[in-house]
């Protein structure tokens, strides 16, 4: 089993990479040709991706997310499947190149923590993980998109503001296309944003009896969370979009990215357990 | 003066503020101008052209007519005083009205050279001119020709494709930052022939309705009607930032026309969606300052260009290419209007001197009556010979190149007119 997972690990790796490379590759040269051999490879690292994720529940016996090295792969994956669902929804030029890199560059960081498995903490034998986990990583999933996008959007516009046209207004899509999927992701993102808070405090109460324990992880939570109700809010009532909603995006991602690595390291906390 | 004189009469972007070329526009179209320039003495041929960035009559007068004053007070009446007429009025005689013609068809005269429309606007004005039995044969001829000429220019130069490239960068921009076009609306801040293109490229591309705005708001009416769309009077112009999305601005004014301290509140009403705002007028009609808005981009003619990397030695290098072109046409133009004049001359000294040689072979025959068929043949020789050897050198002298590159035909024909008693009248067409 162990060898399994490990070459699942291996080729994982090995996919996201060549996805990533044949989207930027695509990106260079604008070829349509590569850029279906890029969807192909992405699909397939997103498949290998799940069947690591299923081998490492079946080898530990609970959902594994519970490592630093689990969680990371775990919002990998969640950042892959997400895109691969948006991308089955909409079509964002040369979205995928930015995405791929993010994936990879996840991947890459979770081959650097330990990948052992680590037997399960008594507080978190609870159905209650997977649901709060999941739910949490697959809003960083999409919240990642719209840092993608938020990324994409900066690069454009400043190219389009300065008035010196060149790499990125050939190959960006539109900004009113990066802006909708900057909103798209953010919303999405935000609902399960809400939900892996809320199941997160339930589970909180069964366990420890509070609701709210004000752990450095769930002050973070809640930091991002207000951060990106902040920009939706300010979406609907006085039209924040466009520069700032993507400036939004990404300082929004860089409080996710904070919640989940800065906080286990810095901090430190209840949730130093997990990832 | 053998020969009618071409005269060309007009007021164009470059010479006359766009607030006196609004007061002179025939807004009402051509009909009635034309008609008025018809109970005027002395024209023969004429045709009138009026366009966004100029009014231009072409004429041909009866030799030695002074039409200039009269044709004034015609086609623009009491809207421009006197000494306004001397400083915005030009006049061109001959070869340069010729040239100037061909220079406005191939859009080498236009705000933005190499844009099109202008020939599409001569045709039309000389279809009305002709309607209007106005033209005759050397306008029907000056006109096609100059039809070709901009039809030359075109083909051989890449003249065009600039202009039509900066809507194509206006539009290819618009979509970078609109993404789909089709529920935009456009703005147009002036009735400039640029921004009439800039509009039609993204009418192309589906927008969803056009407005103008202009100083004249009949003007601003024709120019809606053309893309069934609506006018609005300045006063309205901040108003309808609120609802429009792109701005192509062309007025002929000096000073802006949007500031930014009147854009920056509009963008709230707005709830920031974006602003395009094109300004394709030299001089700039928008405050620079607008680009420090967020989500407002803004667009002048240079940085249109740089867009689609036409840079502007080129540009002038294909403008040189196209007044070469024209040059070479008014020349060509211009030897066949001579032709013109020194045929008649040709044909009316031959005519005479065969006609006197007849004559008097006819009176001696008369007084020979014994001579026989020989003798008479041979009197018929001689004075075919003769009359042939006595026109032989002033005819050379008639179809001889102008000398030192000047040309002198007017003078030889009325050199050799006055010499040989050819009278000015019979000189025909």
């Amino acid at each position: 089993m162990h060898a399994i997972t490990n070459l699942l690990y291996l080729a994982l790796l090995g996919l996201s990479f060549v996805a990533m490379a044949t989207y930027l590759v695509f990106f260079v040269r604008q070829n349509n040709r590569i850029r279906n051999v890029g969807r192909i490879f992405l699909l397939a690292a997103g498949i290998a991706q799940t069947l690591y994720i299923l081998a490492r529940y079946l080898e530990a016996g609970n959902t594994p997310i519970t490592s630093q090295h689990e969680a990371v792969v775990f919002f990998a994956w969640s950042t892959t499947w997400a895109y691969l669902s948006f991308r089955w929804r909409y079509s964002v030029k040369n979205f995928g190149a930015f995405v791929a890199t993010l994936i990879f560059a996840l991947l890459l960081i979770s081959s650097f923590s330990p990948r052992d498995i680590v037997p399960l903490l008594p507080a978190l034998q609870s159905f209650w993980l997977p649901i709060h986990a999941g739910v949490s990583i697959i809003a960083y999933g999409f919240l990642a998109l719209a840092f993608c996008g938020g990324l994409m959007y900066l690069l454009l516009e400043r190219e389009l503001k300065s008035r010196r046209l060149g790499y990125f207004f050939a190959r960006l899509p539109s900004l009113d296309a990066l802006d909708q999927l900057n909103s798209h992701c953010v919303a999405t993102g935000f609902i399960f944003l809400t939900l892996g808070i809320v199941t997160g405090s339930i589970w909180a109460s069964q366990a420890w009896g509070a609701y709210w324990q004000w752990d450095p992880k769930e002050t973070w939570s809640l930091i991002t969370w207000v951060l990106y109700l902040v920009q939706i809010h300010q979406r609907f009532t006085v039209g924040w979009r466009g520069k700032r909603a993507a400036v939004m995006a990404i300082v929004g991602f860089a409080s996710v990215a904070f919640t989940l690595w800065g906080v286990n390291f810095l901090l430190g906390g209840l949730h130093t357990y997990a990832g | 003066m053998p020969g009618e004189q071409l005269v060309l009469l007009g007021v164009n972007h470059k010479t006359t503020p766009v607030a006196v070329r609004e007061k002179i526009a025939l807004s009402e179209g051509y009909a009635e101008p034309l008609a008025a320039l018809k109970a005027l003495a002395g024209i023969r041929e004429y045709y009138l052209l009026s366009t966004c960035n100029r009014v231009e009559l072409l004429l041909v007068a009866e030799p030695g007519c002074m039409v200039e004053e009269e044709v004034r007070t015609s086609l623009f009446g009491n809207r421009l005083s006197a000494e306004e007429c001397r400083r915005y009025l030009y006049v061109l005689n001959g070869q340069d009205a010729v040239h100037h013609l061909f220079m406005v068809a191939a859009s080498l005269d236009s705000m933005v050279v190499g844009e099109a429309q202008i020939l599409g606007q001569l045709k039309e004005a000389y279809r009305h001119a002709a309607r209007f039995g106005c033209t005759g044969p050397l306008l029907n001829k000056l006109l096609h020709k100059s039809f070709s000429v901009a039809k030359r220019v075109r083909t051989e130069t890449g003249i065009g494709s600039s202009a039509v490239s900066i809507s194509y960068a206006a539009v290819q921009l618009a979509k970078k930052i609109f993404g789909n076009l089709a529920e935009k609306k456009v703005l147009l801040i002036g009735a400039g022939e640029m921004a009439e293109l800039a509009a039609e490229h993204l009418v192309g591309q589906g927008v969803r309705s056009v407005t103008v705005a202009n100083r004249t708001l009949s003007r601003a009416v024709d120019l809606a009607k053309r893309f069934s769309g609506q006018a609005v009077s300045f006063d309205e112009l901040v108003a309808q930032l609120e609802r429009v999305d792109i701005i192509i601005s062309s007025t002929g004014a000096s000073g802006l026309i949007l500031t930014r301290e009147q854009v920056k509140p509009v963008m709230r009403v707005r709830r920031n969606r974006p602003l395009f705002f094109i300004d394709i007028a030299v001089p700039r009609d928008l405050d620079p300052g607008l680009l420090e808005i967020e989500n407002v981009y803004l667009y002048d003619i240079d940085s249109l260009s740089s867009v689609v990397e036409v840079n502007k030695a080129e540009r002038e290098r294909e403008a040189d290419k196209a007044g070469r072109i024209v040059d070479e046409e008014t020349l060509k133009f211009q030897r066949w209007f001579q032709g013109l004049a020194v045929t008649p001359t040709i044909l009316a000294l031959k005519s005479k001197v065969e006609a006197i040689a007849q004559a008097e072979l006819e009176r001696t025959l008369a007084r020979l009556p014994e001579a026989g068929t020989l003798e008479r043949q041979a009197l018929e020789k001689m004075v075919a010979a003769i009359t042939a050897k006595i026109l032989h050198d002033p005819l050379m002298f008639l179809k001889s190149e102008s000398c030192a590159g000047r040309d002198n035909s007017d003078q030889k024909v009325t050199t050799v007119r006055e010499l040989f008693g050819l009278g000015n009248g019979d000189d025909g067409q």
